[in-house]
């Protein structure tokens, strides 16, 4: 049962991947391009814990860590640049 | 592994990737970037948190410990949620909207986004707005 859901569940976060992908084309400003990238990193944090759980290691739990982390100072390094046209002032 | 647990990892699991697909859809879907804001919440909060919750009972059910790496994943994503939601409706309005548009702030200056400001004491009220 657990295989399935995993199956199911893993197959909505590539669907969600592949939907911001169009958004960052499309996106008509850059804060809507910055949001959708912001998903995407949410998306691959749940991606690797999910496989995390399909493996039955508990390993990428750092790399998930990782991902929050190095995306949460991208996407303020991202908006900051568009403020103010520098990162660090 | 019980049935008990493999039904709730299993719900969990189900719930958590509605959830992420909806807040991409909704990414998609909703029409100006102000409502498309609202969308990555979703998948923030139930989706990653319904993920790391299936995760904590499956590694529970497994080895019989408790992990806290996942309520660390979810505590660090609901902290950083507002700040990014925040900047990016800042960028938003820096780069959309003028100053002009907005409501008085109330105080004795702008708007932070449009207006630095003052060192020490309120100051004059600001000149025009350096959006660039």
């Amino acid at each position: 049962m657990i295989e399935y859901a995993l199956l199911f569940a893993a197959l909505c976060y590539g669907v969600a991947l592949l939907l911001d992908l169009w958004r960052i084309a499309q996106g008509p400003s850059s804060a809507d391009r910055i949001l959708a990238l912001d998903t995407m990193v949410i998306n691959v944090i749940a991606l690797l814990v999910l496989y995390g759980i399909w493996r039955g290691t508990a390993v990428y739990f750092e790399a998930a860590m990782l991902i929050a982390m190095v995306g949460f100072v991208s996407t303020v390094a991202y908006c900051r640049f568009l403020l103010r046209g520098d990162i660090i002032e | 592994m019980s049935q008990t647990a493999e039904l709730l990892i299993s719900l969990a699991l189900v719930m958590s990737g509605l959830f992420g697909f909806v807040g991409s859809y909704g990414l998609v879907k909703l029409r100006t970037t102000m409502q498309r804001l609202h969308a990555p919440t979703k998948a923030t909060t139930l989706g990653v948190g319904g993920v790391l919750i299936a995760s904590m009972i499956y590694f529970y059910a497994k080895t019989g410990h408790i992990s806290i790496h996942e309520l660390l994943i979810s505590l660090f994503l609901f902290l950083t949620a507002p700040i990014t939601a925040n900047f990016i409706a800042k960028a938003y309005m820096a780069r959309n909207l003028r100053g002009e548009d907005l409501p008085p702030s109330g105080g004795a200056y702008g708007w932070s986004i449009y207006d630095d400001a003052p060192d020490g004491a309120p100051t004059a009220p600001p000149e025009t707005s350096k959006a660039p």
